[in-house]
C-alpha cells in the first residue's frame, strides 16, 4: 500500500500566471521528502497537484506528469475524486468536521461516500486508524464526543487516523505542525516516522529542524523575486542539503543567511 | 504599610483627588425629576395630556442634563451625556411602538378567543346573528377556523414549493456559479425580487393562472405561488450567507478524502450549515404568513373550512382581519366583526411569535455541537 512518485517537467498555472517552474522529482515509495523553501515560492502549491487538489482553486491547473507507480495522474479521463482516494492530504489548520463524532470523523472518508460497512469492520477501522494516529488511548473513551471538543494537537492526529482510514498510498502534508506546540509537534513527528512504514510521506514545512529530524530526502524550492515562478532548486538526501548542498541559494537557506 | 493603609481609609471621607470635580449621584435624578415636573408644568399651560407631558419632558431632560454634567464636568463629559440621553430616548422611541402594539392586539383580542372562536367558521354567520349578538350580550358569534387552516395550508405550500428552489438556488450560487455571468445575474435578479412590492407578485400570480385557467380564477394554490415570489428571495439570501460562512477547509478535507463535491455539499457543508439555513427559513415563513395584499387578489374570502388547494376560494387569517373589519357582517352592528379581526390579529401574531422561537430552537439544537476541552 505504497508508491512511488515521479514528476516529469511539471508547471502549475494560476490563470495566466505560472506559480510553479518545470518541476522534476523522483520520490521513493516508504519514504518521507520534505520540501522546504520561502514562503510563496511553490511548494505548497506543488504539493497540492499530487493529488490535483489545486483544481479546487478557480483559475488553477497544472501541466506536465505525474506518474503514481507509472500511472499518470494527469491522464485523459482520469478521475480527480480517485486521485485523491489514492493521494490524502493532511491541512496545515486541523479541520476536523464539526457535525461529526470523533468516530464519524474518522469514518468520514466511508460514510461521505456512502460505503456500506459493516459494524464490526468500522469499529475495527476505527480503533486501527486511531491507534495508527497515536491517538486510540486518549480518546477511546469518548468515541462519541464532537471531534472539536479535542486539542489542536489532538485534532491533527484525528485528521491524520481520518486520512489513513481511506487507505492511500500516498499521504500529503501542509504544514502540519505550524499550528501546533511543540510536544504536539513532537507526537506529530513521531508518528511520521511510523507512517513511513506503511504510506509514502510528503510533508511541506517551514521548520528545517523538524525536516531533519523527519525526512529522509529533503527537496528545496525557491523563487528568484515577486512575479516569478518558483523552482524546484536542490533535490538530494537530507544530510546532504543541510550539511554539504551543491547549490549556493540552498546554503544560503539551510545556514539562515538568506534574503 | 499599615500606617499608609490608615492613613487612606480615614481619608477616604475626604475627596479623592482622582475623583474630584465629578459630578454628584443626585445630579442627573434630580434632573430628571424637575424636567417631569417642568414638563407637566409645561403641558398643563396648553391643554394637558399624557403625550405632550412625556415629549415636553424627554425634551426638557435632553436639554437641560448635558447642560447640567457640562457645567461641573466640562464639555467632553457633557456631550458623552447627551448623545448617552439621546441614545437611550431613541431606544426607548423605539420599543414604545412595539410594546403598544402588542398590548393593544392583547387587549383587544383576548376577550374574543375562546374555543368556539378558534373551533368555530363564519359559515351561517349572518347580519342578523351579530345584531342579535350585540343586543342581548354574549360570547362573539363564528370563528376563525376556516382562516387559521388556510393560512397553514397555503402558507405550507408556498414553503414547499420555495425551500427546494431557493435551497438549490444558494448552493448554485455558493458552490457552482464561480462568480461566474450567470451567478451574477442570479444575484442581481434576486436582490430585485426581495424588492417586489407584495401585490405585484399577487398579480403576477394571478395573471398567470389567469391565463391557463380563465380570468379570475382565485384558489389556495395561485395564492401559494405568489406567496413563493415573496418567499425564493429571503431564502436564496439566508442560505447563501449560511453557506458563505462554511470554512472552506472544511470543503478541502472532504475532497481530500476522495469525496465529491455533490456528497462534500449534501454532506459536510449543508449539515454545518443547518442550523443557520433552517432558522432562515423559518424566518422567511414568518415574515409571508402575514401577507395580506397577495393573497386578497389570487384567493378570495370563504366562510367555511376549505382544505382543497387546488378547487375554491379560501380564507386566510390577514384576509379574514381585512374583510371583517372593511365589510361587517352586519354594517349596522360592526362591533362583532371587529372584535374578530382583533381577535384574527392576536392569533397571526401568536403565530408569528412563534415561528421565531421556532427559529431560535432550531437554530439551538443543530448547531454544531462542541465539548469543553
Amino acid at each position: 500500500m505504497s508508491k512511488r512518485i515521479d514528476v516529469e517537467h511539471l508547471n502549475v498555472y494560476y490563470g495566466d500566471f505560472l506559480a510553479v517552474e518545470d518541476v522534476n522529482i523522483n520520490i521513493d515509495s516508504r519514504s518521507v521528502t520534505a520540501f522546504i523553501g520561502p514562503s510563496g515560492c511553490g511548494k505548497s502549491t506543488f504539493l497540492r497537484t499530487l493529488n490535483r487538489m489545486h483544481e479546487v482553486i478557480p483559475g488553477a491547473y497544472a501541466k506536465g506528469k505525474v506518474m503514481l507507480d507509472g500511472e499518470d495522474l494527469y491522464g485523459k479521463g482520469v478521475d480527480p475524486v480517485t486521485v485523491r482516494s489514492m493521494v490524502g492530504m493532511v491541512f496545515q489548520r486541523p479541520n476536523p468536521f464539526p457535525t461529526m463524532s470523533i468516530r464519524d470523523n474518522v469514518l468520514a472518508g466511508v460514510k461521505l461516500n456512502n460505503k456500506k460497512i459493516s459494524r464490526s469492520a468500522a469499529d475495527e477501522l476505527v480503533e486501527s486508524s486511531l491507534k495508527g494516529a497515536n491517538l486510540w488511548n486518549e480518546v477511546k473513551d469518548r468515541l462519541d464526543k464532537p471531534g472539536s471538543g479535542l486539542s489542536g494537537g489532538q485534532q491533527q492526529r484525528l485528521c491524520i487516523a481520518r486520512t489513513m482510514a481511506v487507505k492511500p498510498d500516498v499521504v500529503l502534508m501542509d504544514e502540519p505542525c505550524s499550528a501546533l506546540d511543540p510536544i504536539s509537534t513532537i507526537a506529530i513527528e513521531d508518528l511520521i516516522h511510523e507512517l513511513k512504514e506503511q504510506f509514502t510521506v510528503v510533508i511541506v514545512t517551514h521548520n528545517m529542524q523538524q525536516a531533519q529530524r523527519v525526512a529522509d530526502k529533503t527537496a528545496f524550492f525557491n523563487i528568484e523575486g515577486t512575479g516569478k515562478p518558483g523552482k524546484l532548486v536542490e533535490f538530494d538526501e537530507t544530510a546532504t542539503i543541510f550539511q554539504n548542498p551543491k547549490q549556493k541559494a540552498t546554503e544560503d537557506y539551510v545556514s539562515g543567511r538568506f534574503g | 504599610m499599615s500606617i499608609s493603609t490608615q492613613s487612606k481609609s480615614s481619608s477616604s471621607s475626604q475627596r479623592n483627588t482622582l475623583t474630584s470635580g465629578q459630578r454628584p449621584k443626585w445630579l442627573v435624578p434630580v434632573v430628571m425629576v424637575g424636567a417631569i415636573v417642568v414638563g407637566a408644568a409645561v403641558s398643563a399651560l396648553i391643554t394637558f395630556s399624557v403625550a405632550s407631558w412625556a415629549i415636553f419632558a424627554a425634551v426638557l431632560f435632553l436639554i437641560a442634563a448635558p447642560i447640567a454634567v457640562t457645567s461641573i464636568e466640562g464639555s467632553r463629559k457633557g456631550s458623552d451625556a447627551a448623545l448617552t440621553y439621546v441614545v437611550y430616548a431613541a431606544f426607548i422611541l423605539a420599543v414604545v411602538p412595539l410594546v403598544s402594539v402588542i398590548w393593544t392586539v392583547l387587549a383587544r383580542g383576548v376577550p374574543t378567543l375562546s374555543i368556539d372562536f378558534l373551533t368555530g367558521t363564519m359559515g351561517g354567520i349572518t347580519g342578523l346573528i351579530d345584531q342579535r349578538a350585540v343586543a342581548e350580550g354574549g360570547a362573539v358569534p363564528g370563528g376563525v377556523l376556516q382562516a387559521i387552516i388556510g393560512t397553514l395550508v397555503i402558507t405550507f405550500w408556498a414553503t414547499l414549493f420555495s425551500v427546494p428552489i431557493g435551497l438549490l438556488t444558494a448552493i448554485y450560487l455558493v458552490e457552482y456559479s464561480n462568480d461566474g455571468w450567470l451567478g451574477k445575474v442570479v444575484t442581481f435578479l434576486v436582490d430585485v425580487m426581495t424588492g417586489v412590492p407584495s401585490i405585484v407578485a399577487g398579480l403576477f400570480a394571478s395573471a398567470l393562472f389567469g391565463l391557463i385557467l380563465g380570468p379570475n380564477t382565485r384558489m389556495g394554490i395561485i395564492g401559494a405561488i405568489a406567496l413563493t415570489v415573496l418567499m425564493i428571495p429571503t431564502v436564496v439570501k439566508a442560505t447563501e450567507e449560511m453557506l458563505k460562512i462554511v470554512p472552506n477547509e472544511l470543503r478541502e478535507a472532504s475532497y481530500a478524502l476522495g469525496v465529491r463535491k455533490w456528497r462534500t455539499i449534501l454532506k459536510v457543508v449543508i449539515p454545518t450549515s443547518i442550523s443557520g439555513i433552517a432558522s432562515g427559513v423559518t424566518l422567511a415563513i414568518a415574515r409571508v404568513i402575514g401577507e395580506t395584499a397577495p393573497l386578497l387578489v389570487t384567493v378570495g374570502f370563504l366562510n367555511t373550512v376549505n382544505w382543497n388547494v387546488f378547487n375554491d376560494w379560501m380564507s386566510t387569517l390577514p384576509t379574514f382581519i381585512y374583510q371583517q373589519l372593511m365589510r361587517p357582517v352586519a354594517p349596522t352592528a360592526p362591533d362583532p366583526s371587529t372584535d374578530r379581526a382583533w381577535g384574527a390579529a392576536l392569533i397571526l401574531i401568536v403565530f408569528v411569535m412563534l415561528l421565531n422561537l421556532i427559529a431560535r430552537l432550531i437554530a439551538q439544537a443543530f448547531a454544531p455541537k462542541t465539548a469543553g476541552r
